[in-house]
């Protein structure tokens, strides 16, 4: 005599058993389904300032990857007086046909209405299209240049300094001989990013003219690599070769942001864990409260030829199938939510750049595949699991007891 | 009744732990049942009728001696040989019903059938036709909650046919009945009884059922005290 069937029954009685819970099954399956859609909520949001973070900062800033002179430390402003140097005569060409664009910086004081702030002078070419910079308007009126240089700065230094566009404004700087000199530079533009850290304290000139005013002629602090230059950067080595500058691929570049989204999922993740550990709970308390009211029903099962496996099996398929309803059910409203905020983004203040990363106006999250997939393994497994472990008290539970249904 | 063996039970004895000490339920226990046999168990509340009924079920074992039911030593069955036991040779009609109350009565005759390997036409067939024999075979899409308790019963007897066994344990089938149901239902099963020549045991304290068996086994104080057979006073039915 052997045992026969198939999981198949498994599922046909869990179901059976599971709909014939009825509200209880639907409480717990809601629960459920709220903390799935608030955990791809959660990271889609955070997805979303990911990948809108990465774009403007590669579109604004760091191009697909950037060449800096090997003293060059953003972070630490003492670097900036000596990290600079003649660019390689092999790039000039590349500079030419604008693969390639440099940028100078250096340590400067303006005086906007009178009072003293410290910033960056960063020059770039004004005909450059790598960086979407409006750098155009630097090249504009290039005739008058002598009268005055032009600048363009962000909305956040405008705003810090009161500056609009027309405004002129004071600056110092010391050349590469130490010397101070001054001139009146010209709000060209003011142009709007999400990239912070391209706008605060920053005032960009011609490079032409902040190598004139710093005696540093052909000289450079980086260079930005557009992306149709990456590949042929890569066939000449990532310029790792040549002495004295040092290549910086996109992850070097984009690293800080890396490290802060990551910061801000592990941060979501106490919050979403302790969504889908009340969801599990209930899943839980309910198994415990099954096994311990249907002790008969098992009995039963056993006492007509299951198997105690058989039996773990369908009181834990009963359990994870409530992840699979919550799956369903949170798809019927939650799909129609999420897509509605993925077309109209999350509004964000704009107190919130001044930590320093890219973040617009607003985020609209983004919902990959690989994001939903794992967060239903989630899902269903941690659903799996919690179901599970109340049942291992059925493998040590006498069918005799059971069938009287005496407390195990 | 012919004479296949289908239990027999050597000095079995069966001891649980009480506290400190062990409680003996059963004592040296020596009977064999054949095929066809309409036996039951009878005794005061305490005197090991269901614990017996357990070990020849497989749902138990004995502390010591050998129980053999349908040529199977219980005493060395594992859990899952223990389960195919149950699950094409032995049937269980329980005082409460022990019905499966989110399915209907279809499904509850079915179940049985569920766990061995029949096509779907052919399960249909043996579950409508197992009603046709309790009489509720216009009630299959009823659900337990709906029915009496003696149609209930009815109920757990057809699931307990359905599979053909070749024997069927019944722990005070009427103990939950009136006395019309009471009969009903053991009239019910002495006519499977000599229908399928199933062998049948019971255990009862009910004087309405003993009347209908064939043999009847006073137990006391987990010994058995008398074996009587042939004090049926229906057999004829």
């Amino acid at each position: 005599m052997k045992q026969e069937g198939t999981i198949m029954l498994e599922y046909k009685l869990a179901f059976r058993n599971l709909f014939g819970a009825g509200l209880r099954t639907w409480l717990n399956v809601t629960v459920l389904s709220i903390a799935f859609v608030i955990i791809i909520f959660y990271n889609g949001m955070l997805d979303g300032w990911n990948r809108q973070a990465r774009n403007d900062t590669k579109a604004w800033e760091s191009g697909s990857s950037q060449i800096w002179h090997h003293l060059y430390d953003p972070y630490d402003q003492f670097t900036i007086a000596d990290a600079h140097a003649k660019v390689p005569a092999e790039y000039k060409p590349d500079i030419d046909r604008n693969l390639i664009t440099p940028v100078l910086i250096a340590q400067a004081t303006a005086y906007p209405g009178g009072r003293l702030v410290n910033v960056l002078l960063k020059g770039i070419t004004p005909s450059q299209t790598i960086l979407e910079l409006p750098t155009v308007a630097l090249g504009q009126n290039q005739e008058n240049t002598e009268d005055y240089i032009p600048a363009i700065v962000g909305t956040r230094m405008a705003h810090s300094a009161k500056l609009k566009q027309g405004d002129n404004l004071l600056v110092r700087w010391r050349d590469a001989n130490g010397t101070f000199d001054a001139r009146e530079v010209k709000i060209a533009a003011i142009y709007k990013t999400t990239v912070p850290t391209i706008d605060n304290g920053q005032i960009w000139i011609p490079l032409e003219k902040l190598r004139e005013m710093t005696s540093m002629p052909d000289e450079a602090t980086y260079i930005v690599i557009g992306a149709d230059y990456k590949e042929i950067l890569k066939e000449r080595g990532d310029g790792r070769q040549l002495q004295g500058w040092i290549y910086k691929d996109e992850k070097a570049l984009l690293k800080e942001l890396d490290d802060v989204i990551a910061a801000k999922k592990g941060g979501s993740k106490i919050v979403y864990g302790l969504l889908l550990a009340i969801a599990l709970l209930a899943i839980f308390d309910t198994q415990v409260l099954s096994i311990f009211r249907r002790q008969k029903e098992i009995g039963t099962y056993i006492a007509l030829g299951m198997t105690r496996l058989r039996v773990i099996w369908i009181f834990t398929i009963e359990g994870s199938t409530h992840s699979i309803l919550a799956i369903l059910l949170g798809s019927i409203w939650g799909i129609p939510l999420l897509m509605l905020i993925q077309k109209t983004g999350i509004p964000m203040p704009s107190s919130v750049d001044q930590a320093g990363l890219a973040i617009g106006d607003s985020i609209s999250p983004f919902y990959s595949a690989g994001m939903i997939l794992s967060t239903i393994l989630l899902v269903v497994i941690s659903s799996t699991i919690v179901s599970y472990l109340p049942t291992r008290r059925i493998s040590k539970m006498r069918p005799t007891d059971a069938l009287r249904g005496k407390m195990i | 009744m012919d004479n296949e063996l289908i239990v027999k039970l050597e000095n079995v004895t069966k001891r649980f732990p009480a506290g400190k000490t062990e409680f003996t339920a059963l004592s040296n226990i020596n009977l064999t049942f054949g095929k066809g046999e309409f036996a039951g168990l009878v005794g005061p509340s305490g005197s090991g009728k269901t614990t017996l009924l357990n070990i020849i079920g497989s749902l138990d074992t004995p502390t010591e001696g050998k129980a053999i039911v349908l040529g199977k030593t219980i005493n060395s069955l594992s859990h899952k040989e223990a389960a195919a036991l149950r699950n094409y040779g032995i049937g269980f009609i329980f005082q409460t019903y022990n019905l499966l109350p989110v399915y209907s009565v279809y499904d509850n005759v079915e179940f049985a059938l569920l766990l061995q390997t029949m096509g779907s036409t052919q399960r249909k067939k043996a579950v409508m036709e197992a009603l046709d024999w309790v009489g509720l075979a216009d009630r299959a899409s009823s659900k337990p909650s709906t029915l009496s308790g003696g149609e209930c019963q009815r109920v757990a007897i057809a699931r307990a046919m359905v599979k053909r066994p070749q024997l069927v344990l019944a722990d005070e089938p009427s103990a939950n009945l009136d006395s019309n149901n009471s009969h009903n239902i053991v009239q019910t099963m002495k006519r499977l009884n000599k229908e399928l020549n199933t062998t049948f045991i019971f255990s009862t304290h009910d004087q309405k059922v003993m009347q209908y068996l064939e043999r009847v086994i006073y137990l006391k104080d987990g010994k058995v005290e008398r074996d009587e057979t042939g004090g049926n006073n229906h057999a004829g039915i």
